[in-house]
């Protein structure tokens, strides 16, 4: 069984380990390096700079405006989401009406209603920004031409356009696409919970709201917390990203009322030519993405000791 | 806790709930179902209504005329407008992103199931020094932010004459999708029984031979899966042709809906829009709903593991 041991798993490391290393590894270790130099990316010169980037960094108002932004969506975005989807994924299966032999039952339709709830999901995130860029339209838009449908033509946001309101509608994308997800992971969760449980409850006067805090989403608790951290990367990276990207004025705008740590990470780089300084705010976004992850990690531990 | 009424089996729709500590709890109880089921439903429709109208609209839209999409934006179209399509197809350069996608997407999901199966298959498998670190070395890229590798990268790509191309693309791709697909793959080769693999040695097959002819078919399942989650995230791609593939003339789909959207934008061209979006819509959806289950099971197995 040794005769050539080694030699196979060097053989078939070598491949995927060398493509990651030279894209993955590699990027990674020199952007924690370019962090402290003043590399432009433009010409091959560049000097260290020590800390400056640092420093400069929390002297940068449009970077804790970012910042503030990105916190905003880690926060909210895994707790509406995860929230609805709960709520939801309790209601097809637990929130049916009751027939013969069963305690518990989930509505009618249950099936249907998980399909569509899917869509979102296989979607590119571009292609649903795209069409909710232009639903949030102001002039010609699907809800501001509703609005005036419906006699309420007196309103009539700008949504996208409004500092104040461009944040939400993309927080609002970002929830309706990856609540279908969860929905159905949920639901794959509470089916296993066995249904004595609920029986066992309900015996003892319990209502379907204590049913729920009590018996749901504490046997449901690890896939809710493996939510939440998906989520969480979700809200840090690419989807965020893609979503702000695509969607605002700008992008980032109206008047940095949208933009997030890895959307300034790439102007700063791409556009504005200050590579060195980029990978400065990137390293601020990967000690912003590990401390959410350390933070659910030691909550969830908490929570599960009480059980 | 007293418990006054139990009856041995629930029947149809009496609840087996009464107690002493509520009082005439009974009714309330009985009428709760009823209330609720018509609350649920309400509350489940309104979110399909939600999701699926946004769609619904888009389909409609890329067959009407730009007049009425903007004037009477909920009015079915007068005539189904396939020009729409045609002038998205070929005048906006569809084509060419569909073709330019399925390359890519193609070559890199080969690669990533290849590349991906052989690194899982050693690392779940094989015991030797280091083991445990490259295993964590690899999962660890799942939750860095990918954009702060991509500065250095774009320049990286830059030096080896990689930026820009097709194949530049594609390696980039598998390398990113290697975390998941170890992670996923390392924990489903660990399921499968070592008794097959150990009947194959002794008859004689190497190691390689091994692999290829009894545990890759071994683990069609969880190369499914995992081939379903990677298709999505490929196919679906933004960030990465963003940074790292700006010609032009290898654009891929995202990239090129929203080159699309942009210069639709200035011609005010939205039907062609729409008609693009829904031609980049339409196969994903179609394929969900053909492989419906594996696509669920695909998708939600890395979160539930």
């Amino acid at each position: 069984m040794q005769h050539g041991k080694y030699r196979f798993i060097v053989g078939f490391l070598a491949a995927p380990l060398a493509l990651y290393a030279v894209f993955v590894i590699w990027p990674f270790i020199q952007s924690i390096y370019y962090s402290f130099t003043d590399w432009t990316g433009l010409s091959p010169d560049f000097k260290m700079v020590g800390f400056d980037n640092y420093t400069r960094m929390l002297k940068d108002d449009i970077f804790w405006k970012s910042l503030q932004h990105s916190v905003l969506l880690v926060l909210l975005l895994p707790l509406v989401t995860l929230g609805l989807a709960l709520f939801f994924a309790f209601m097809l299966n637990v929130g049916g009406r009751r027939r013969k032999n069963a305690t518990v039952a989930g509505v009618r339709g249950s099936g249907f209603y998980k399909i569509a709830y899917f869509f979102p999901q296989v979607l590119s995130i571009v292609i649903v920004a795209l069409l909710f860029q232009f639903a949030f339209n102001p002039s010609d838009g699907m809800l501001n031409s509703t609005l005036k449908g419906i006699g309420l033509g007196s309103i009539q946001p700008d949504w996208l356009g409004d500092p104040s309101l461009a944040l939400i509608c993309v927080m609002s994308v970002l929830i309706w696409s990856t609540v279908g997800f969860f929905v159905v992971l949920f639901s794959a969760g509470m089916a296993s919970i066995p249904k004595d449980f609920y029986e066992a409850a309900l015996l003892d006067g319990a209502n379907r709201i204590t049913t729920f805090f009590r018996i749901t989403l504490p046997l449901l608790w690890d896939t809710v917390q493996s939510g939440w951290v998906y989520m969480g990367i979700l809200a840090l990276g690419v989807e965020a990203f893609t979503a702000v990207q695509v969607m605002t004025v700008g992008p980032g705008g109206p008047d940095y009322s949208t933009t997030v740590l890895p959307l300034y990470v790439y102007q700063t780089a791409f556009r504005d030519g200050q590579a060195g300084y980029a990978t400065t705010i990137g390293v601020g976004l990967l000690i912003v993405t590990m401390a959410f992850a350390a933070i659910v990690m030691r909550l969830g531990r908490r929570e599960r000791l009480e059980f | 806790m007293k418990t006054t009424d139990t009856p041995p089996a629930p029947a149809a729709d009496r609840v087996p709930v009464s107690t002493v500590t509520v009082p005439g709890g009974k009714k309330e109880k009985s009428s709760e179902g009823s209330v609720l089921n018509v609350f649920s439903h309400g509350v489940l429709i309104i979110w399909a209504i939600l999701v699926v109208l946004p769609l619904l609209w888009a389909v409609m839209a890329s067959f009407k005329t730009d007049d009425s999409i903007l004037s009477t934006p909920w009015s079915l179209p007068d005539k189904l407008h396939f020009e729409n399509w045609s002038r998205a197809w070929s005048q906006a350069h569809m084509s060419d992103y569909f073709f330019n996608t399925i390359v890519v997407v193609g070559g890199s999901l080969i690669g990533t199931l290849l590349l991906g199966s052989m690194a899982a298959y050693v690392l779940a498998r094989f015991d030797f020094p280091g083991n445990r670190f490259l295993y964590f070395l690899f999962i660890g890229g799942m939750s860095f932010p990918i954009i702060l590798a991509l500065v250095p990268l774009f320049f990286v790509m830059n030096n080896m004459g990689l930026l820009n191309t097709v194949h530049g693309l594609i390696l980039v791709y598998i390398a990113y999708s290697l975390p998941f697909t170890v992670f996923f793959l390392t924990s489903f080769f660990r399921t499968l029984p070592t008794s097959v693999a150990e009947a194959a040695m002794l008859d004689g097959a190497s190691h390689t031979r091994t692999f290829f002819q009894v545990m890759l078919p071994m683990a069609k399942p969880g190369l499914i899966s995992v081939g379903i989650f990677n298709f999505l995230g490929q196919w679906n791609q933004y960030m990465l042709p963003t940074v790292l593939n700006t010609e032009p003339d290898h654009r891929v789909l995202s990239q090129g809906l929203v080159e699309l959207a942009t210069s639709q934008g200035y011609k005010g061209d939205w039907s062609g829009l729409f008609a693009g979006l829904v031609m980049a819509m339409l196969p994903v959806l179609a394929a969900y709903i053909i492989f419906q289950r594996q696509v669920v099971a695909g998708l939600t197995a890395g979160a539930v593991k």
